[in-house]
């Protein structure tokens, strides 16, 4: 009797609490490497406080915002990631619907092409930049080459705000389409044909197909992916750092041309070792992605049909 | 109860695994050495000499990019955690770290106090903190001279001859003006000199005063010297002297390959990145000849030892070793390092050294008489990083964003937030 009784004890005591185990490896992770980080820059983004010499640290509470909000090269960089998230994200979005309607197609060596789409994906975003900024280079540049070619004489892609950043979005946009497209392509293959037919059968061509079934479909799928790039291209860091190596890289360009939030974050934490300010900064940027993949969200959501 | 045992043998397991990767330091008995370095300081030889006397020793050494180098010190440092043994660290960021000493040994009491006298007054100096301790050893100084491609100036209608292209260039006025005459000649794509940030460092080098005064206060935006070089660079840019390539970048390295410029600054440092860019076709085609102006700095190194390290009393050992007078020596002529080492001047080993790269030019008694001439000069808290954005100034002057007035204005504001 007494027996059974512990094992049933030990059942419920099972059922109760075993799931909370189960998840909780999630939630140890998350809170060790997610939500203590998050907390401690938060804690840290009041402080007066070296990069080199925590001892020294004092509390100023809100100052380092107050100094942030009055910082014309913040709002530089929050223009620039601005710019360079609306370039590298609606692009992103729009190629990887156009690949993935061709992908969906029966073509030979399908699989090939669907998984070639994944390879710059795959590639180190070092590699890739270094690659690109030479792509892009002003004197020995293949870009600027081909441009010659067809006389329309060179262009020093580093200098200007609109020519550098159209050159980094480039490289966002060439490493993260793929990925984007392989997304949808999955959920394009799960769209029931007899929608398709039935639509032929009215005389809807292809092209009011795709925008009237194919994209209103994969709303869910839009609004994931539009929320994943906004949150990555909203830090923006390796990208702009190597786009210009050398002793200034953390100042993205002469003049801060393309100086994302991310990299004024790495210039004042680790070229000028101002610990709490870059804190506060990445508290800022943090919300401002939250606030701009809100943003997306709302955009995403109104894909529907008519 | 088995799942329950399996787990903490698992546990146990994960922690040991853990464990023996953090303390991985010794490896068949030996110590193993770390040193952390930046773009070329001719220590591959002298490494292996110093393990095949010291078999005990493994050393291990990783080179990274200048910026990257001290970006990750900083944050080795911050985390006390992932820094070498051995840290080399560069004049622009000496005094940026050494205002945290207590991350560094204080060589001081390890027998650096009996050394001392081996390296020029300022050079110790240097890297000795405010309340005396010495956070690295001198390795080279910089000095300062002038490399140019003799062919070029040659087509252009200009002697080559390193005592003639001196006469050319008593102050930094005669050489843009020789360059306005080279650029008359010049084949297309071929500019006087690199970048005009190369140039100004050279100029705020030889400065009485630099960014800084004595108190740590950053006086640049009064510094009448500074803005005479600034506005005589600007204007040489603005005549279309310069190749618009700053200086360590990738587009500049390729410079030096397609010889799209005919002179560029040359602290004795320089010399080894000319010969690993320009590459052994351009062996005889460059030359050394003296500054104008004549003296000034820019640049050279330290070795510190972070206190963090494993082997502190071994890697103070080797950074002492390193820069004794004997392997300053080789490494001046096997890379060209100048020695902060006085006693070195006068040696006729140095002294009589011509470098076979730069056509034979005798490098040992031009660096020498410069490192014998030069006025040490204050490096500040942020001097690395004031240079950095006086370079940025004048890219914007080259890239025609702004005029140099404007652009001198932004760069004094910005230093002085």
């Amino acid at each position: 009797m007494a027996l059974i009784d512990k094992t049933a004890r030990r059942h419920r005591w099972d059922t109760k609490f075993a799931p909370y185990g189960y998840v909780a490896p999630y939630f140890l992770i998350f809170g060790v490497f997610g939500l203590f980080p998050l907390l401690y820059t938060v804690w840290v983004s009041l402080q007066h406080r070296n990069l080199v010499e925590s001892a020294d640290a004092y509390f100023i509470w809100f100052s380092n915002y107050a100094q942030l909000f009055a910082d014309p090269y913040f709002w530089n960089a929050m223009g620039n990631t601005l710019s360079l998230w609306l370039l590298t994200t609606v692009p992103q979005i729009l190629f990887a619907l156009g690949i993935a309607q061709l992908l969906n197609r029966k073509v030979r060596t399908r699989t090939l092409f669907r998984m070639g789409v994944i390879l710059p994906n795959i590639t180190s975003v070092a590699a890739v930049t270094i690659i690109f900024a030479q792509l892009f280079g002003r004197d020995f540049g293949l870009i600027n080459w081909v441009l010659d070619l067809f006389g329309a004489g060179h262009i020093d892609w580093q200098a200007g705000t609109a020519t550098s950043h159209i050159a980094i979005a480039s490289m966002v946009v060439w490493r993260w389409t793929g990925y984007h497209a392989l997304i949808f392509l999955a959920s394009m293959q799960a769209i029931p044909s007899s929608l398709y037919e039935a639509a032929t059968l009215d005389g809807a061509n292809g092209r009011q197909q795709f925008w009237r079934i194919t994209v209103p479909l994969l709303r869910p799928q839009i609004i994931f992916s539009t929320i994943i790039a906004t949150t990555g291209n909203m830090r923006l860091l390796a990208e702009p750092l190597l786009f210009n190596p050398g002793a200034a890289a953390a100042t993205g360009g002469s003049d801060r041309q393309f100086q994302t939030a991310a990299l004024y974050l790495y210039e004042q934490g680790f070229s000028k070792w101002d610990f709490g300010y870059s804190s506060a900064i990445a508290v800022v940027l943090a919300i401002a992605t939250i606030i701009v993949a809100g943003l997306g969200y709302l955009v995403t959501k109104r894909i529907r049909t008519e | 109860m088995r799942p329950k045992a399996l787990a903490i043998g698992c546990a146990a397991l994960a922690t040991a695994v853990v464990l023996s990767g953090c303390s991985g330091t010794a490896s068949g008995g030996k110590t193993k050495l770390t040193i952390g370095l930046f773009g070329n300081f001719g220590y591959a030889e002298l490494l292996k000499e110093y393990a095949s006397t010291h078999p005990d020793i493994e050393i291990q050494d990783r080179t990274a990019s200048y910026s990257d180098h001290h970006k990750n010190l900083a944050a080795h440092l911050a985390t006390g955690n992932g820094a070498a043994d051995i840290e080399a660290v560069d004049t622009g960021y000496v005094n940026q770290f050494k205002a945290t000493p207590d991350k560094f040994v204080d060589l001081n009491t390890k027998g650096g106090d009996q050394l001392k006298d081996r390296w020029l007054a300022w050079k110790w100096e240097g890297s000795l903190s405010k309340d005396g301790k010495q956070i690295g050893y001198g390795t080279d100084v910089g000095g300062l001279a002038i490399c140019y491609r003799r062919d070029l100036l040659q087509n252009a209608g200009l002697p080559a001859d390193r005592d003639q292209v001196a006469a050319l260039w008593p102050t930094w006025q005669d050489f843009m003006a020789a360059g306005k005459k080279f650029q008359e000649k010049a084949p297309e794509g071929v500019k006087w000199f690199d970048g005009g940030p190369t140039v100004l460092n050279a100029i705020v080098g030889q400065a009485s005063v630099g960014y800084y005064d004595k108190s740590d206060k950053i006086v640049v935006g009064d510094n009448k010297e500074i803005k005479a070089g600034w506005d005589l660079v600007a204007d040489g840019v603005q005549s279309g002297l310069s190749s618009k390539l700053l200086y360590s970048t990738p587009v500049w390295n390729t410079g030096f390959k397609q010889g799209q410029f005919a002179t560029v600054t040359c602290p004795a440092w320089q010399m080894a990145k000319i010969k690993d860019q320009a590459g052994p076709e351009a062996a005889g085609k460059w030359d050394v000849t003296s500054v104008p102006g004549g003296g000034g700095n820019w640049g050279g190194s330290y070795l510190t030892v972070p206190k963090a390290g494993k082997n502190v009393d071994k890697a103070v050992e080797l950074a002492a070793w390193l820069t004794a007078p004997e392997q300053q020596a080789k490494v001046f002529k096997s890379a060209g390092l100048l020695p902060s080492i006085p006693k070195l001047y006068d040696d006729p080993a140095i002294v009589d050294y011509k470098n076979p790269y730069f056509n034979d030019a005798p490098v040992g008694k031009l660096f020498t008489d410069a490192a014998k001439k030069l006025n040490p000069q204050y490096q500040g808290p942020k001097a690395g990083d004031i240079q950095t954005a006086i370079g940025n100034a004048m890219q914007r002057v080259e890239q025609g964003k702004q005029n140099g007035e404007d652009s001198w204005r932004q760069f004094v504001g910005d230093v002085q937030k």
